[in-house]
């Protein structure tokens, strides 16, 4: 058996057996089977490590069968399991076997839980599908699995209408995006004849294809990439993708399905490094993500909801970092982002389910002496994402600013000013959380408690990672011979950008500290307010530039007005006027003359078997004649 | 009996056999009782029957092909004629008639 | 009439009787009559068939049709009480148009055939229409045809007492 048929087909096969048998078994076993199947697919990814540290250049690959074949076009089911992808695997099997497994302890009590583990591995797969194939189509599968996942389990408490609006709400924004990715598909098969992915970047390379065409392809592939990973505009949907369990934020819209798009641009990375108008329509889009998400997060008052828009912000640093061609700081920035984002979204989860499903901050409070585990791992979490220093956020931010500030230094500037407001947000919600007084009369604070062991024992491994994920890539400063994760891409990225190699020691130094400076800020500014003068978040909704703020720019507002309303006002008319006036009439029309012609011939079939006989013979008759007479 | 018909052309038996065809059915067209409907429709089959014979004769054939299908084309008659007859006597049991223009039950 | 010259008497006299006692089971008024004129019609065909050297068909003719199928015809009607009386009658429009057809369908027929221009009989061995030979043909190249047909008797004999059974069940509900 291939090693990559197994990582592929044990969540499948969890997804089977809990899709078909789950209402039959019992709960501790369909999670089980769930948990198992991922932990399985994440031991044998390991075991795979050992071939690929050997040998850079090693590949396993599984070709199963033709799935479509036309003209000289040939599409084939095929996987490759090569070091990129072999990163990712590790991260989605890995983070997903802590989430299954706090998921067991946290949707104990829903009457849909064998659903659940079925959609999460289910997913699990379809993620593995977009990672391992190797070609677009394969990846495309994945792509949409996913996004049907995501779907699934956003909308997985549909008895409530407004969650399953939100559902609907990612699926469609991220079918805008899909268009795109298929439109570049398309213009890959056009120009290349082909959707492999080795031979597509190989003609590619060769530099017979030109740069507008390239900048095309990578323009519309990124449009993919902005819907799945939540960019401007199409970032509207993550928000209100929190509407799913928790689990479900941190595994789906957290640490794997939105960086998706991250995959997709360092895969083509061959395409992308001679594109340079795509890059630079990535970047600003992403720093311009970066700072809106962030500002909107400031004024958020539902703990999934800031947590949320802190995802769009940092996938916006990720894609800053791919914009300036650093494909490995947005790789190593996927990797602790998953850490410290799944830990930060699981302890709200805690939270959540500690104060029995309450999710506004202003309702909570103090929560530190009543949920110590749940504090400290959180507060590591909050330290990671903004940038402690030696934590693993610290790192991969530090590594995109430099390479920003390398690339243009307004970019740089703007990039700044989001880590800062990051760290205010991230603090602002750390602190109205577990400090000051308890702040609910509906909920007694008595009853407040810690998490079970289930949940807490993925926190601390995540806790764990958050401190430590740095080391997997430390910067050239403290690593001479460049960091884990650059040298093992280096085979898969031929062309990295190697930024930090070009700037002096000094100046590096510099960038740091102003990387520490950022972060003390934050923390001294936030800790003044919430901490010091006790202030909290007030009920009515401010005016001015903080209501607009509030209102997350009302995004959703213009989207309504410019696409929803225009589009209702044009179905209602539709329906009223074209459909009742004009098509009705045509088709009534239609079967008032077939009804006339009909009549004529009824009096014919009249069921006499003499009528019809006489029919037939004449029918012979005519036959005959036309036979004779030609 | 053998030499007398040397010189009888096979038109002379195409023509028997159509006029008695065409016999067959104009009484299949005619007539409304459904057992002379059967009967008319075995004048037919003989017809054919009568044409095979000529054409094996016709044709010289030494495996005498066209009587073969003669055999079969009986076969299938007597069957057809079975089965009908069985089905007129049930229907016969149902309406007390045999008259065809009664059976218009393709209408609905 | 250039149609009959140069034709044997024998074959003209059968043809007529042929042709006349069809033409009497189509129109005459009485069933038992028609099937008695076709039971002639047959005998006549045999005759035929014994000119065409086809000496086995016409046995096996008179005792299928003529013997078997007939009185089958006959037992029937005689089982139904059918005779003159009960008998139903067509218009006269619809037996113009039928001849009509009939007619035409003749004439495209014949007029058919006169345009394929088939020549003078070539006459095959005297003894092609044995039971000796036909046998062999019968059991050598249609072997299978042959079986096949047997099942077909079979079947179609098991479909006739089937249908022809009273059925019991509903018997009772009517009653």
């Amino acid at each position: 058996m291939n090693t990559l048929s197994i990582i592929l087909g044990l969540p499948l096969l969890g997804f089977i057996i809990n899709g078909i048998f789950g209402s039959k078994i019992p709960k501790s076993l369909s999670g089980g089977i769930g948990t198992i199947s991922v932990f399985l697919s994440f031991i044998f990814s390991i075991m795979a490590l050992p071939m690929f540290i050997e040998n850079p250049e090693y590949t396993i690959k599984l070709d199963l069968f033709t799935f479509l074949s036309f003209d000289t076009f040939n599409l084939r089911v095929a996987f490759t399991l090569d070091r990129l992808s072999l990163w990712m695997t590790l991260i989605v099997t890995g983070i997903g076997t802590l989430i299954h497994v706090y998921s067991i302890s946290y949707m104990k009590e829903d009457e849909g839980f064998y659903k659940f583990f079925a959609y999460l591995n289910f997913f699990i797969f379809n993620m593995l599908l977009l990672i391992l194939g190797s070609n677009f189509i394969m990846l495309f599968f994945g792509w949409e699995g996913v996004g049907l996942c995501s779907y699934l389990l956003i909308g997985f408490w549909y008895k409530n209408a407004e969650y399953g609006k939100a559902a609907r709400k990612a699926f469609i924004m991220n079918r805008i995006g899909d268009l795109g990715l298929l439109l570049g598909i398309f213009m890959i098969i056009q120009q290349f004849g082909t959707l492999e992915f080795t031979t597509v970047f190989e003609e590619i390379n060769k530099g017979t294809v030109s740069v507008n065409t390239l900048n095309a392809i990578g323009i519309l592939l990124f449009i993919g990439a902005m819907g799945k990973s939540a960019q401007i505009p199409l970032f509207t949907w993550l928000p209100d993708a929190m509407a799913g369990p928790t689990p479900v934020s941190a595994l789906i819209h957290a640490a794997t399905m939105v960086t998706a798009g991250i995959y997709l641009v360092i895969r083509c990375s061959a395409l992308y490094v001679l594109s340079p108008i795509a890059n630079e329509v990535i970047i600003w889009t992403g720093l311009s993500t970066a700072i809106v998400a962030a500002l909107i997060g400031l004024k958020q008052n539902d703990i999934k909801k800031v947590l949320a828009y802190s995802t769009v912000s940092q996938l916006g640093f990720m894609f800053v970092a791919l914009g300036c061609g650093a494909y490995t700081t947005a790789l190593f920035h996927v990797t602790t982002h998953a850490f410290f984002k799944a830990l930060l979204f699981l302890g709200a989860g805690s939270v959540i389910h500690g104060m029995h499903h309450e999710q506004d901050i202003r309702k909570m409070g103090g929560l530190k002496s009543k949920m110590p585990i749940t504090y400290y791992t959180f507060l590591i979490g909050t330290l990671a994402i903004t940038g402690f220093p030696f934590l693993s956020g610290f790192f991969s931010k530090d590594e995109i600013l430099t390479i920003a500030f390398n690339h243009n230094i307004v970019v740089y500037i703007l990039l700044v000013g989001s880590a800062l407001l990051t760290g205010i947000y991230m603090f602002r919600l750390l602190f109205v959380t577990f400090f000051g007084e308890y702040r609910n009369q509906h909920y007694a604070f008595d009853k407040v408690h810690e998490s079970p062991r289930l949940m807490t024992l993925p926190l601390m491994i995540l806790a764990v990672l958050s401190i430590f994920g740095g080391l997997l890539n430390l910067p050239h400063y403290l690593q001479h011979e460049g960091g884990i994760l650059q040298n093992w891409l280096k085979p898969v990225i031929g062309l990295t950008h190697s930024g930090q190699h070009e700037i002096s020691f000094n100046t590096e130094m510099i960038l740091v500290s102003i990387a520490v400076l950022v972060f003390v800020t934050a923390f001294i500014l936030t800790r003044m307010r919430y901490i010091s003068r006790k202030q909290v978040p007030q009920e009515q909704t401010p005016t001015g530039v903080l209501g607009i703020i509030s209102n997350k720019f009302y995004f959703d507002e213009i989207y309504d007005l410019i696409f929803v309303k225009p589009f209702e006002t044009m179905s209602i008319w539709l329906q009223q006027v074209f459909e009742l006036k004009i098509v009705s009439k045509i088709s009534y029309g239609i079967h008032d003359i077939l009804r006339f012609f009909g009549g004529l011939n009824k009096k014919i079939q009249n069921g006499n078997i003499e009528y019809y006989l006489m029919f037939m013979v004449i029918g012979v008759l005519i036959l005959l004649g036309f036979n004779f007479f030609n | 009996m053998l030499g007398i018909f040397q010189n009888i052309e096979i038109s002379h038996y195409i023509y028997l056999s159509c006029v008695l065809f065409c016999i067959g059915l104009f009484g299949v067209l005619f007539r409304r009782n459904a057992i002379i409907l059967l009967m008319c429709i075995e004048l037919m089959l003989n017809s054919v029957n009568l044409l095979m014979a000529a054409f094996t004769e016709y044709m010289g054939d030494q495996n005498a092909n066209g009587q073969m299908f003669v055999f079969f084309i009986m076969v299938v008659a007597a069957a057809e004629a079975a089965v009908g007859l069985a089905i007129l006597v049930m229907v016969y049991r149902n309406t007390k008639k045999t008259d065809v223009s009664f059976l218009d039950g393709l209408k609905d | 009439m250039s149609l009959f010259q140069n034709l044997p008497l024998p074959f003209l006299i059968l043809s007529f009787i042929t042709i006349l006692c069809a033409l009497y089971v189509v129109t005459s008024k009485n069933p038992i009559h028609s099937v008695l004129a076709l039971i002639l019609t047959f005998f006549s065909i045999s005759a035929h068939y014994i000119l065409l050297n086809a000496q086995f068909l016409a046995i096996v003719n008179l005792m299928v049709y003529a013997g078997a199928i007939m009185v089958l015809f006959l037992f029937v009607l005689m089982l139904l009480n059918l005779d003159k009386s009960s008998e139903p009658v067509k218009s006269n429009l619809w037996g113009i148009s039928a001849a009509i057809c009939a007619g035409l369908l003749l004439v495209i027929i014949t007029a058919s055939f006169q345009k394929a221009g088939l020549a003078v009989m070539k006459s095959s061995a005297v003894d092609i229409g044995l039971v000796k030979n036909l046998g062999r043909v019968l059991m050598t190249e249609y072997l299978v045809p042959f079986e096949l047909t047997g099942i077909l008797f079979i079947s179609a004999m098991v479909g006739a007492v089937l249908l022809a059974k009273r059925d019991n069940k509903s018997e009772e509900i009517t009653s």
